[in-house]
């Protein structure tokens, strides 16, 4: 498979998870580490980002993953460059995932505070990767403003929805030219697969995997629908059609003459 | 039966709307209506959308007929509350600052006319308390006062907030009621969630117990929770006191406000808490006809996750271990651990009356350990003060 390249740097893996929402720390490492992923996300309200004895930052082996902020929680563009700096100043770490939700119901992120927080971390050296909901127009923008990426909803966050916003999504994939990770909403890895084979260049999952019954087993099957689904995007997918095509309705005279 | 309340009433404040729809004073119409719930009402309601709100669907749910439901509610509100809030527990801890009190609630131990020693905490007293709850492994504290304005003026509580700001990552308040400016000083000074129960929404319930001091006006409470929200508090938690009034209504009126709050104010978040009325020194429960049993307790907890996916559902050491350990599992998301309810309590210097008797008296590390046993994390930390503090 093709490497993932973000911000010069390649990964192997193409799905990114979350750290939220499980049973213990020893769980969350377990189920990372079977995930195969490279990337891995934690709020920055649920850590104490400057401290290594922090429970769960204890739990994630800085030298297998990137660790990468998120702003989750943030209300405005000001609290999320705040946050951002303070995570930096305390590890030195520039990367950071943009999260701008100030309805904290949907927690659907906020284009315009996105793009005014993410001009901001751009320009101070940040490697910022937006959380935004599947709109063309506004992953434009935060392109030309120099993110990383683009990180669009596949369905409300925690909603496992799956891809339901898939024709913007298509849209997104078909006009960036950052790599385009679906963020939120992804409940089943079948739905992961989805968005690979759209040509969406990774995923990241959290809720789906952290709420299973078995979530260990479930960041595996993951890891293999990601695998599969960017499989089937190389090897290049012919579009379906509702009926077979054998004969030729409109040009079979032809065949006689 | 279809009532719209919420959108007939978009426009109008929450007394209006309690007023009109009746569930703030003449009831007889939801006392109707709730007897009315038939076995297929409930299980329409528990069919339909999990997790949002409508009046009648929470009719339905806290319905007597629900009742043969519970179980049924109870493995869907552990469904919902673990997608929406995973396999997590978050732990908060009280420190109480003053017991002097100019207002008369009949049910409360620190009410006016008790005799009693009593008891505030200067600055520095305050801070060694919170000290002992720092060590305890807290991170996200509530400071609770009753209205003792003459001591606990807004100048303590901001000096206090920017004292405490280095060791906890959330601070809430559960005092007086305040203005919205006041609200907003808080806000500023660190303090970023408050609590205001109604006590009850029945009005004339409200009136009989609530007998002098400010307090006393039932419709200057029912206001303060759209002032802190114009104040920009990110957290805003209501509740009953269960045991005044017939805690189905209780529940409707209470959802009926949640509602209003956060179609208004989209970016506050609501939370739930669920006093019961306990025995406390001064008070002698016997008189309270609405008491509520575990069951019905546990039927209402259900009825509001059913109906608020996102919401926070608050539950204090109030209530016994063995009802708590269950809870967890079944809607409960915060909690509070080795609480001390006197003033002084904490650092040990304070024999201070308590509001009420703690009926879990395990400790913040018992209770984590219990949490962890049943498969749930206990969350320490969920806000970092860097979203609003340079």
């Amino acid at each position: 498979m093709d490497k993932l390249v973000i911000a010069d740097r390649e990964f192997d893996s193409r799905l990114l998870v979350g750290t939220g929402k499980f049973a213990s720390s020893e769980i969350m490492a377990a189920a990372v580490e079977e995930s195969g992923a490279e990337i891995v996300t934690v709020a920055l309200r649920r850590v104490d980002i400057g401290n290594p004895q922090d429970d769960m930052l204890g739990a994630i082996d800085r030298d297998k993953y990137l660790l990468l902020p998120n702003t989750s929680g943030a209300r405005d563009a000001e609290e999320a460059i705040r946050l951002s700096k303070l995570a930096r100043a305390a590890t030195g770490i520039n990367w950071v995932k943009l999260e701008v939700t100030p309805d904290p119901y949907y927690l659907l992120p906020d284009p315009v505070e996105t793009l005014k927080a993410a001009e901001v971390l751009v320009a101070d050296g940040f490697v910022v990767l937006p959380y935004i909901n599947a709109d063309p127009v506004l992953a434009k923008k935060l392109e030309d403003a120099g993110t990383a990426t683009v990180m669009p909803l596949g369905s409300p966050i925690g909603s496992n929805q799956g891809l339901k916003t898939r024709s913007a999504l298509q849209i997104i994939i078909e006009t960036s030219n950052v790599p385009v990770v679906v963020d939120a909403g992804l409940g089943l890895p079948s739905h992961a697969s989805e968005a690979l084979e759209l040509g969406a260049d990774a995923v990241l999952v959290n809720t789906a995997i952290a709420t299973a019954a078995d979530p260990v087993k479930m960041a595996s099957a993951f890891r293999c629908a990601v695998e599969a689904g960017r499989k089937a995007y190389e090897a290049g997918p012919r579009a379906g059609t509702t009926k077979a095509n054998a004969s030729s309705p409109l040009t079979g005279f032809l065949r006689n003459q | 039966m279809t009532t719209r309340i919420a959108e007939r009433h978009a426009g109008s404040q929450i007394g209006t709307l309690l007023a009109e729809t009746g569930l703030g004073a003449d009831r007889d119409l939801w006392q109707r209506r709730l007897e009315q719930v038939t076995a297929e009402d409930v299980e329409a309601a528990l069919q339909s959308k999990p997790g949002s709100y409508s009046i009648d669907r929470l009719l339905a749910l806290v319905s007597p007929a629900a009742e043969d439901y519970v179980e049924q509610m109870a493995q869907q509100s552990q469904r919902l509350t673990i997608q929406r809030f995973g396999r997590t527990i978050r732990l908060y801890a009280p420190l109480y600052l003053s017991n002097y009190c100019v207002n008369s609630c009949q049910y409360c131990g620190f009410n006016r006319d008790s005799k009693f020693d009593r008891v505030r905490l200067t600055i520095e007293q305050a801070l060694a308390e919170a000290d002992v709850i720092a060590s305890e492994g807290f991170s996200d504290i509530l400071l609770v006062s009753s209205e003792d304005r003459e001591s606990m003026t807004m100048e303590y509580f901001t000096e206090l907030a920017a004292r405490l700001r280095g060791k906890f990552s959330f601070i809430a308040a559960e005092v007086y009621q305040m203005t919205s400016d006041e609200y907003a000083t808080l806000f500023a000074a660190g303090i970023e969630g408050v609590t205001l129960y109604q006590e009850t929404y029945n009005r004339d319930t409200y009136s009989r117990y609530h007998t002098g001091g400010p307090k006393s006006d039932y419709d200057m409470r029912l206001r303060g929770p759209d002032d802190m929200a114009r104040a920009g508090m990110r957290e805003i938690g209501l509740g009953v006191l269960l045991g005044l009034a017939n805690w189905r209504l209780e529940a409707l009126a209470l959802a009926e406000h949640a509602h209003y709050l956060i179609r208004r104010y989209w970016q506050s978040h609501v939370s739930f808490s669920f006093p019961r009325l306990r025995p406390a020194p001064q008070v002698d429960t016997v008189k309270f006809k609405h008491l509520l049993s575990d069951r019905e307790l546990v039927q209402m907890i259900l009825a509001l996750r059913l109906c608020f996916a996102d919401a926070g559902l608050v539950l204090s050491t109030r209530e016994p271990a063995g009802l708590r350990d269950h809870l967890v599992r079944l809607g409960i998301t915060k909690l509070s651990a080795g609480s001390r309810t006197n003033p002084g309590g904490y650092s040990g210097r304070g024999k201070a009356t308590e509001q009420f008797r703690v009926d879990d008296s395990r400790t913040p590390a018992q209770v984590a350990s219990m949490l962890r046993k049943q498969g749930l994390e206990p969350i320490w930390k969920d806000w970092d003060r860097g979203f609003s503090q340079p």
